[in-house]
């Protein structure tokens, strides 16, 4: 359509895609979102039964009994399995079910650990009469398997639950997939990152990206420096994270085999952390006297390396994953510029005129300290595109650009030799009009020039929801079902999952799957779900 | 002036599109600072706010009717309302047990606020009219504040005024400047159209954005209650129209008693209720279930299996017509009806033999807007026999159907130009109109978007003052093609309230920056009552949205 207000309706072709999904009926295997690598089902299918329904440990399971994160999975896929029954829909003892288990094995006990880069999420699953075998390297690969279980089941129109008679190998084919928000532009009430994050098991996410300090708000209450939250955020008291919630979210995400990865982005985007920390931030000149005004963290301080030690150390110690993301994104040098001191340094080291080594001697410091601290670094793509230099095992996040111009990012930071990570073509907070989860789910972060190493450089990607427009009344419906198709992407064989067209109805039943788990999924078109969202 | 205006919109449609494929920062930030008029949304027409500051407690004070009020305590709309506004202002009863328990011994500097319905007959049992009068004063003084209104919709705008008037001290005291006001809206008719037909829209959702739009000044709620893809109205003449028509024929339709509930809540809200039952197009549900009243489409000489828009041309179709909008202005009691009328598709029609054997007896030659004027003609002649008014889309006055003299047309379509061009051409031949060609909200782009609304004024177009004033308002759309209960409210507050306060404010109010201060405190406002109204632009509110 040439004119965007011509039609007060619009009639996309999708239509026709969504009348034959409702003719070919719902109970396709293929339900499982995000497709596994290897599936297949036959129509055979067996009753379950709430009250003759059990997940147990296999005998040779190096995990038992008291395994926290399975025990609690447990309990939980339970709800999820049959939503009708915890909410005392009423179910008649029926006499003769058979008891249905789900034995989940796996090879080795790191109930209590967290998961990492390194941790296999890889899963088979048969399912047969009266049992189904979750087999896994990992607990966190079991937790993959039960959510996939979980999807296979359906309830038919009387209430009766049932599952088909399945094969199941699967592996992501990523290790990174991440979901960035963003607590400093707004805050983001606990829940609301707490429902996040469940979500976020249903589409096998595993990292939780938190960009929780910037420019607007600084809510992460820091033991070493309290004054950043006390007087950085938009309310001491009830806009902050406090180390126990902190806590209560690294465990929640450890239950759902999620990274809980920080970033605490400098030197730019530091506005909220100069309130609590006098001397941080670089004082901004207007002609011969100070402005009045801050710019990014001064870089020529000892004291601001001292501070950043500090501060990053408490970090390491409060966050477990081996990553922190250091930021480094969008610095501006007009203040650095018109600050007499920061010139006069940039002269004794040799920097000329030009800031971005400033930049550049700036981000090798920090890295450093977390390179000390044992900790690897992710930076965003500018940190590359201004500066070489930084040590091999950084891990570079590319968020510019076009497909043209991140394609040419890939290929020349992985040339570099470096591992990376894309987000550029999932900004989702950028909404438009229409079904722009075709274009999150038709990205290829393969597809640049570059040789098999290269290629396997590229860790991952992220779904980045910055929050501009975004907080806790629009969040959900804005990231889901939207970030589940960049799950699929991320998760699922490329070639098997090329076909935008054939994802669009699995993806529908996907999100009223969603819906009934308590997610405000939005809707991809029209139509509608048998049980729609309750709530305002 | 004109010029200017679309250069401005020119100027922000390019900042939009820059942030779509740029990033994230380059945000030329709007910075927050007060309003000397404070959280008030829609600005009023007439307002004073002197230094003044009083005290009200909880424990103390009450709205009560004034002693010479025509409404008095059997008035149940204002009762409820006194009800609703005191919990907007003082929180819940069980908060209230609270205070109490911690409550200071302060004394209210205010104590009551006296509601007084000044005319005869208060209307506080009748619904509110596309001519009911929404004025009211509002004097907030020592020891007592008077609420004038010569009817019930007027003091329901009044106590949403004053409870904006209310703000809490950095002591969670709340305090009320003392403050005249004398105002009245600028447009009759202000409304918001949801679509429960391409998503069902569970009842409470729209209970919900009655309330809302009750806090922003609208007083019409469009329901466009069936299209295409479902029939969820539950008709008591045709119930196989929902049987067959809804997404499910038990819980995707709506009862006789959930329209009745909406019209009820809608009312003691001072909103009206107008039903859409759009035809001859956008009917492909209401084939589902009541036989031969589409046109079967041919394919050649044969009948493909599919169905066109409304078959004009049989008998049984206009005996079908005449019983069901009899109920419909039976079951909806206002004075108005909308027929739709857009977008209907000629090819259906064009393939059927019959219909082109009746084109030739008709004269109609080759020209379908004449069939489709024939069929217009004859609902709005039955529609005329039920004793309603009627809403058309803009197409219906386009295709030169004969239309009474008090036919509200409904401008939707074309970019400025067109839509400005169109109002000028209606208004020329007499008839009153409405515009939402600027405001269809499900249409979303990134970034703020809701000062396009907010600039768009109904009455800029080339015309003489008479034409202008046949101007009666306008309509926020929110179709459903992506919208349903997960996501309606977010997307539709606060943006719909830029378009409320075009509607109601005077037209001199069109200060951007001031608006974003008001707005964002009013957008918290409605969070904190409990609605999920998204944010304008990085910013908090003091008590977030606790609903997740």
């Amino acid at each position: 359509m040439s004119v965007v207000t011509s039609g007060r309706y619009t009639f996309p072709n999708y239509t026709l895609v969504f009348f034959i999904f409702l003719q070919l009926g719902l109970h396709s295997v293929e339900g499982v979102w995000p497709l596994p690598q290897s599936i297949t089902s036959s129509p055979e299918r067996y009753p379950l039964n709430p009250q003759a329904f059990y997940f147990t440990y296999g005998s040779q399971s190096a995990a038992q009994e008291g395994c926290s994160v399975l025990d609690e999975a447990f309990k939980r896929y339970f709800s999820l399995v049959f939503p009708d029954y915890s909410s005392g829909y009423g179910f008649l003892r029926f006499s003769v079910d058979k008891p249905f288990t789900v034995q989940v094995s796996v090879g080795r006990d790191d109930c209590d650990s967290y998961p990492d880069e390194d941790s296999s999420e890889q899963y088979t699953l048969s399912v047969s009469a009266g049992q189904a075998s979750l087999k896994a390297k990992t607990v966190w690969g079991a937790l993959r398997g039960l959510e996939t279980f979980s999807q296979l089941v359906y309830q038919e129109d009387f209430g009766s639950y049932y599952v088909n008679k399945t094969e199941i190998e699967d592996f992501p084919r990523f290790q990174f997939r991440g979901i960035l928000l963003d607590t400093s532009r707004h805050y983001l009430p606990l829940q609301a990152i707490l429902k996040t994050l469940d979500a976020m098991a249903f589409s096998k996410f595993n990292v939780f990206h938190w960009h929780i300090v910037d420019d607007p708000s600084f809510p992460y209450q820091s033991r070493t420096f309290p004054d950043l939250s006390a007087k950085g955020a938009f309310h001491p008291m009830t806009h902050i994270y406090t180390q126990s919630d902190v806590r209560r979210v690294i465990s929640f995400a450890r239950m759902r085999g999620i990274r809980v990865l920080p970033e605490f982005d400098s030197p730019g985007h530091t506005q909220s952390w100069g309130k609590g920390q006098s001397d941080l931030l670089t004082p901004c000149y207007s002609g011969s006297s100070p402005s009045g005004t801050f710019g990014p963290v001064n870089p020529i301080l000892p004291s601001t390396y001292k501070f950043m030690a500090t501060l990053f150390k408490e970090v390491s110690s409060v966050f477990p994953d081996s990553y922190i993301h250091l930021g480094g994104d969008e610095v501006n040098f007009s203040c650095w510029k018109s600050n007499p001191d920061v010139r006069a340094f940039m002269m004794k080291m040799g920097f000329g005129a030009d800031f971005t080594k400033l930049e550049a001697y700036y981000m090798e410091n920090i890295v450093n300290i977390t390179v000390a601290l044992n900790r690897t670094s992710i930076v965003w793509q500018d940190v590359f595109d201004y500066h070489e230099r930084i040590p091999k095992d950084t891990v570079l996040h590319i968020w510019k650009g076009l497909p043209a111009s991140y394609a040419a990012e890939l290929s020349a930071i992985t040339k570099a030799g470096h591992r990376v990570l894309l987000a550029a073509p999932w900004y989702i907070n950028h909404i438009s009009y229409g079904q722009d989860w075709r274009n999150y789910y038709t990205v290829q972060p393969l597809n640049f020039s570059g040789t098999e190493e290269q290629k396997k450089l590229v860790i991952g990607g992220e779904v980045c929801m910055w929050g501009e427009y975004v907080d806790a009344t629009n969040l959900t419906p804005r990231l889901w079902p939207r970030a589940s198709a960049a799950a699929e992407r991320l998760w699922s064989n490329e070639k098997q999952t090329s076909d935008v067209d054939k994802a669009f109805p699995r993806l529908q039943d996907f999100r009223c799957k969603l819906l009934r788990r308590g997610i405000q999924a939005e809707p991809l078109f029209v139509g509608h779900c048998k049980h729609e969202y309750q709530g305002v | 002036m004109l010029k200017f205006v679309s250069l401005l919109l020119a100027l922000s449609f390019c900042q939009g599109l820059q942030h779509n494929n740029i990033d994230d920062y380059v945000e030329a930030e709007p910075v927050f600072e007060a309003s000397k008029h404070g959280s008030l949304w829609p600005l009023p027409q007439k307002v004073q706010i002197s230094e003044v500051s009083l005290k009200l407690t909880s424990s103390s004070f009450r709205i009560v009717d004034a002693k010479a009020s025509s409404a008095g305590p059997s008035c149940s709309l204002l009762q409820s309302a006194y009800r609703r506004y005191y919990e907007y202002m003082f929180g819940s009863a069980k908060k209230q047990w609270w205070s109490k328990n911690n409550r200071r011994s302060d004394p209210s500097d205010l104590s009551e606020l006296q509601v007084w319905i000044t005319s005869p007959d208060s209307e506080c049992d009748g619904y509110p009219s596309v001519t009911s009068d929404e004025s009211y004063e509002l004097t907030v003084n020592q020891p007592v504040a008077v609420l004038k209104a010569p009817k019930v919709w007027g003091a329901l705008h009044g106590l949403e005024t004053f409870s904006q008037l209310v703000f809490e001290d950095e002591y969670g005291a709340k305090s009320i400047n003392a403050t005249i006001i004398n105002d009245f809206p600028r447009f009759q008719h202000r409304g918001i159209l949801l679509d429960s037909s391409r998503h069902f829209l569970p009842i409470k959702v729209i209970l919900a954005n009655l309330e809302t739009m009750a806090m922003n000044k609208f007083n019409v709620f469009h329901w466009h209650i069936v299209d295409d893809q479902s029939f969820p109205y539950l008709s008591r003449t045709f119930p196989q129209l929902s049987e067959q028509g809804a997404y499910h024929p038990y819980t995707h339709v709506y009862t006789p008693a959930d329209v009745k509930m909406v019209i009820e809540f809608a009312r003691l809200r001072g909103i009206r209720v107008i039903p859409e039952f759009d035809t001859p197009g956008h009917t492909q549900s209401w084939g589902k279930g009541q036989k031969d009243l589409l046109t079967p489409c041919y394919s050649g000489s044969k009948p493909s299996g599919s169905f066109g828009p409304v078959n004009p041309i049989l008998n049984t179709t206009y005996d079908f017509m005449a019983q069901f909008f009899t109920e419909i202005s039976t079951v909806f009691p206002d004075g108005y009806v909308h027929l739709g009328g857009d977008e209907v598709d000629f090819t259906c029609w064009k393939s059927n033999p019959d219909i082109q054997k009746f084109m030739q007896q008709q004269h109609f030659g080759d020209d379908y807007r004449k069939l489709e004027s024939f069929y217009i003609q004859k609902l709005l002649d039955i529609v005329t026999s039920t004793k309603k008014g009627y809403l058309i889309w803009q197409e219906v006055f386009d295709n030169g159907v004969k239309l009474k003299a008090d036919t509200l047309i409904h401008v939707w379509k074309g970019n400025q130009e067109q839509y400005q061009n169109e109002m000028a051409n209606v208004t020329a031949s007499g008839y009153q109109t409405l515009l939402s060609t600027p405001w269809y909200l499900n249409r979303i782009s990134y970034g703020q978007d809701w000062q396009g609304f907010y600039k768009a004024d109904p009455q800029d177009f080339k015309g003489t003052d008479e034409q202008k004033k046949l101007v009666i308002g306008g309509e926020a759309c929110l179709w459903g093609e992506y919208v349903d209960a997960t996501n309606l409210t977010p997307r539709l507050w606060p943006r719909a309230s830029a378009v409320a306060e075009r509607l109601w404010s005077a037209k001199s109010v069109t200060d951007i920056g001031d608006a974003f201060n008001r707005l964002s405190l009013h957008r918290c406002r409605m969070v904190e009552r409990g609605i999920p109204a998204e944010p304008l632009f990085s910013s908090y509110c003091p008590r977030e949205y606790k609903g997740v």
